[in-house]
């Protein structure tokens, strides 16, 4: 649906997109994760043909989108960041307005835009002036505009940005519920929500993909896969050693607070070593205080492949 | 040409919508009224050379509000869009650039024309009343209505560009007058000037809109304004584009 080969945009003395490479395929719904700037709304503009590409090629459901741009623009429904809307206008004009200039057949127009405002729950706010709704029920507004030509594919830049926690539920299960025949590229960097609704995660930073793989794969394949901690109370001299030989450690790291001391080990993904360090503790006749073997989060993955570079 | 008839559309509705339209137009239609009594009353003092055509469109009280409609007009025709990011949502559409661009322009064109249509029923009026033609020849109207689309066109590509070239719309509107007026009072110069040579004559006359008004209203039709101003405003409209590109690509 989406193949997006070297793509880069250059700015003055700037680089915000250097060379990525990515494929979504039909039916997926693609994570786009990356910090503030990392250049994930920078792309979504170059697909949908508002930004022009310094070099590189992309195509969308085999259009390429700088010569065939406004055939490519009619299968996909984007959803700018900022979510700008007309606000002297009606909801259901604003919908009419936008279906027609997407190139809806005049006969199917009311059809599709009552069809949207069902969908986003705007039945009730039909009527309103943009201008007099809530930020949610906007964020729904330019959800329904991105649906209303039924595109293949729908490209959202950051949807739950700002919203409050009842909203962010709602527009979660809208957009989980609309994923079902569609493609969908979500970038966020809200992590819960790209391991509730994304198959397939693709992380940028400083304009680079760091990453590209299911959310599973990525945990599984981070250095904090498997990780540690117990905290031992006054422990004798060797404790360190002890569990740095054991097999399939990685890395210890230790730290005193006051009587108590905390060891973190990071293992790999695979290595459950509960079962040792419990046998160590005791033959050693540790006082133990706590145990705990923490499983890594994508923040975790996050943090680590967009720190630092 | 079905998403163009579109663009239109809602460009003249969001005209209409926007309560400058209307001041806009209350302010025009007392200028414009009163330019024309007096106008009339001038003529009742004693018989004179020219034409109650003439005699509208060639005052003082014609060219003030005549150039001070057009910033108002286009001073919202892309300075909104670009300050609430509502071009991102527009140029993502399956729409060309030069659609849009046209689209606006010609939205606030229709606006202008619609801002002249009361002025027919001067004349008219002025017909039922004396019996008597307001215009020697037919062609006085025609020539004063063609100019005036004529140099309409030409400002209002003027004030579509300043607009576009900036995020508030009372930088667009100080940009138009400016140019406006600068293009105005350079028509000007034919009058200042003492005994300027025939080069610098010829093309101060291209500038003088004052000189093609009273040309045209009274039916001389000369061909050089005429391709002036259509070769301008196509220039201008060119303009328009690379700027409204050159700023979406500066995103």
């Amino acid at each position: 649906m989406i193949d997006v080969v070297n793509l880069t945009k250059r700015y003055a003395g700037f680089t915000a997109v250097r060379e990525i490479s990515f494929q979504v395929q039909r039916g997926e719904v693609v994570g786009f994760l990356g910090p503030n700037g990392a250049g994930k709304s920078t792309t979504m503009r170059m697909l949908t043909g508002y930004l022009p590409p310094s070099s590189g090629r992309a195509s969308i459901a085999g259009f390429d989108i700088f010569d065939q741009s406004i055939e490519a623009r009619r299968h996909i429904g984007y959803l700018p960041e900022s979510t700008p809307l007309y606000h002297d206008m009606r909801v259901h004009e604003y919908l009419r307005y936008r279906a027609s200039l997407k190139g809806v057949e005049a006969s199917k127009v009311k059809e599709r835009v009552g069809d949207v405002l069902e969908m986003c729950d705007l039945r009730e706010k039909e009527r309103a002036l943009i201008g007099t709704l809530s930020k949610g029920q906007r964020q729904r507004v330019g959800l329904a505009d991105a649906l209303v030509h039924d595109p293949e594919l729908l490209i959202l830049d950051e949807p739950t940005i700002g919203l409050d926690p009842n909203q962010i539920r709602q527009v979660r299960e809208l957009i989980k519920n609309l994923a079902n025949r569609r493609t969908v590229l979500i970038s966020t960097h809200i992590l819960p929500e790209v391991e509730m609704m994304c198959s397939r995660v693709v992380v940028i930073h400083k304009g680079r993909i760091r990453a590209s793989d299911t959310a599973e794969n990525l945990l599984l394949k981070h250095r904090a896969a498997g990780e540690i901690r117990l905290e031992v109370h006054q422990p004798p001299q060797n404790t360190y050693a002890q569990l740095a030989a054991l097999q399939g450690v990685k890395e210890v790291s230790e730290k005193m607070l006051g009587e108590e001391c905390s060891f973190l080990l990071r293992t790999d993904a695979e290595t459950d070593l509960t079962e040792a360090v419990l046998q160590l503790a005791q033959t050693g006749n540790w006082s133990l205080r706590s145990l705990l073997r923490r499983k890594p989060t994508l923040e975790d993955v996050f943090v680590d492949l967009t720190q630092g570079d | 040409m079905r998403t163009f008839i579109t663009l239109l559309g809602r460009e003249v509705k969001s005209f209409l919508y926007s309560p400058i339209a209307y001041v806009v137009l209350f302010f025009f239609l007392i200028a414009t009224g009163f330019n024309f009594y007096s106008g009339v009353s001038f003529l009742n003092q004693g018989p004179s050379e020219v034409t109650v055509v003439e005699a509208a469109f060639n005052t003082v009280l014609f060219w003030f509000p005549f150039v001070l409609i057009f910033p108002l007009i286009t001073m919202r025709t892309y300075a909104d869009e670009f300050r609430m990011g509502t071009i991102e949502t527009l140029a993502t559409a399956p729409i060309s650039d030069s659609q849009i661009v046209l689209s606006k322009f010609l939205g606030a064109f229709i606006f202008y024309i619609l801002l002249w249509a009361p002025s027919f029923l001067y004349f008219t009026a002025f017909e039922q009343i004396t019996g008597k033609a307001a215009a020697v020849a037919a062609g006085a109207y025609g020539g004063s209505y063609l100019l005036l689309l004529l140099l309409g066109a030409f400002y209002v590509a003027l004030g579509c560009l300043a607009s576009a070239l900036t995020n508030e719309q009372i930088n667009a509107a100080v940009m138009t007058f400016v140019a406006i007026f600068g293009f105005f009072v350079t028509g000007l110069l034919g009058f200042i000037l003492n005994s300027p040579s025939q080069a610098v004559r010829d093309l101060i006359s291209y500038f003088s809109a004052v000189e093609h008004m009273a040309d045209f209203s009274r039916g001389l039709i000369d061909s050089r304004p005429l391709v002036w101003y259509i070769s301008m405003t196509s220039f201008i409209l060119f303009l328009n584009l690379q700027v409204f590109q050159y700023r979406k690509w500066k995103a």
